[in-house]
């Protein structure tokens, strides 16, 4: 009887992560899923469509950022230098970075129009702790557009590192600027910069 | 601006690019961009001209017409486009595609009504995007130095020379009826511009130095396009910084085309 209930709890345990992302969800489940429910949001929501940044930005605060790893983002962007930066230096250039990647981020989905994402199919080994996701934006009258994940394999689950549009990876393109204001500046100039333009960035976002 | 002074601006913008390198002006520790200083002024100028003319054409445009109308508006250009893309594909192999571009043009240029709409696509015979230059790099010519062309905007030097060839090649160009000619390209440039409106608005809320965030883009697409939308994954953290690296990465064409090519040059 014992064990007939522990089987029902595992049971319930497999179909309730069927919906709920677990530490086991594939990456192109976990990727696709996340897609869908944030493209069914926006097509839903007036606000968003009509340029509401701030909504767009809670919507990613809720769906997006948890299934990001932004230490490894800022650690791509800043490649060499992130060496010779200290542990209070990484934290504000990350919280940094992740809050201009959302600002962007949101600022994309407010551009968004009927475009559809083709999941392409995927392959992984098992035991892989890196992934790629790979899918296309297809639009009427235009060529496609290749849209790739990144992901790796934490003790949490699947988290994505870096993603690429038609070519360009949100991440890396960060880093000969990056490289520059700390060659000007050093780490704190950057993390200066960095701060000087999410303020910009939020006082338009207010207008 | 007809396409024959277009034609010598790109010349001339070659030969101008040449001298800076020659006098050996090096403005940056960017070895992709050593020109930096030059082509800064030059991006300044082209942001004035668009501030002051294309932008608010572009604009207007929008407003004016509706997205359906300008959507066959891009599709025409696109159609025509696809004629020098299919034989793009063709000079790199690619016989399956450059079959697959012909038959989007006959199918749109008839059924499609002249280009004005996209048949093809809905049809699932989907669109690529080639041009001389990614022809070159797909041959193996590298990249060459980073430039900003007057009007044209950044290319790699390889694409400056794909550029004076596609602008040759370009059906639009090539009109007798030069009135009819000028119009064609003058709303060709609006249409591009105004489908960057979208772009423009995220550019602006993610760069930090418009100027350097947008030639990386330039840069990261570019190699995206020559290898097909598949590029081997760039090597992480260490090489970062100076980038040097990349200056001197491999193309993707594989040896053997470079040697036969070689071979036939003799």
């Amino acid at each position: 009887m014992k064990s007939l209930k522990i089987l029902l709890a595992v049971l319930l345990l497999t179909v309730a992560g069927a919906q709920a992302q677990t530490p086991d969800t594939p990456p192109d489940v976990l990727i696709k899923s996340v897609t869908n429910e944030v493209l069914d949001i926006i097509r839903k929501d007036k606000e968003i469509q009509s340029g509401n940044s701030q909504k767009a930005i809670e919507l990613i605060d809720a769906k997006v950022l948890p299934h990001f790893n932004f230490l490894h983002m800022t650690q791509l962007a800043l490649g060499r230098n992130w060496r010779s930066a200290n542990a209070e230096q990484r934290k504000s250039l990350s919280d940094e970075f992740r809050t201009l990647l959302v600002n962007t981020y949101s600022k994309a989905l407010t551009e968004y129009k009927n475009q559809a994402i083709e999941f392409k199919p995927f392959r992984m080994k098992a035991g892989d702790t890196e992934a790629k996701v790979t899918a296309q934006i297809t639009q009427p009258g235009a060529r496609p557009i290749p849209l790739n994940y990144y992901l790796e394999k934490l003790p949490q689950g699947w988290e994505v590192y870096d993603i690429e549009v038609d070519g360009i990876s949100l991440v890396v393109n960060y880093r000969d600027s990056f490289a520059d204001q700390v060659r000007n500046g050093g780490v704190d100039g950057l993390i200066k910069s960095l701060q000087a333009k999410n303020r910009v960035v939020a006082a338009g976002a207010k207008k | 601006m007809s396409v024959s002074t277009a034609r010598r601006l790109a010349t001339l913008s070659a030969i101008a690019l040449m001298a800076v390198l020659q006098a050996g002006c090096a403005t940056s520790g960017n070895p992709r961009d050593p020109i930096e200083g030059f082509n800064r002024a030059v991006f300044a100028f082209n942001d004035g001209l668009d501030k002051a003319l294309i932008k608010p054409v572009a604009q207007g445009y929008v407003a004016v017409l509706p997205q359906p109308a300008r959507n066959g508006v891009s599709n025409f250009f696109g159609n025509i486009g696809d004629i020098f893309i299919a034989v793009n594909n063709l000079l790199q192999g690619k016989v399956p595609e450059a079959i697959n571009d012909v038959g989007r043009v006959l199918v749109n240029s008839s059924l499609g009504v002249l280009g004005f709409m996209d048949v093809a696509s809905d049809l699932g015979v989907e669109k690529h995007e080639e041009d001389f230059g990614q022809t070159f790099g797909w041959w193996g010519v590298g990249d060459g130095p980073y430039v900003v062309l007057p009007f044209f905007g950044g290319r790699t030097t390889r694409d400056v020379f794909g550029l004076a060839l596609d602008l040759e090649a370009d059906p639009v160009g090539r009109l007798a009826n030069v009135p009819e000619r000028n119009s064609l390209l003058a709303t060709r440039v609006i249409d591009v511009r105004s489908q960057l409106f979208p772009a423009e608005k995220i550019v602006d809320e993610a760069a930090l130095d418009r100027y350097s965030y947008l030639r990386d883009a330039y840069l990261q697409r570019r190699r995206s396009l020559i290898y097909d939308g598949n590029p081997p994954r760039e090597k992480e953290d260490d090489s970062a910084a100076g980038s040097a690296d990349r200056a001197v990465r491999a193309e993707p064409a594989s040896a053997p085309m470079v040697a036969a090519l070689t071979t036939v040059a003799r």
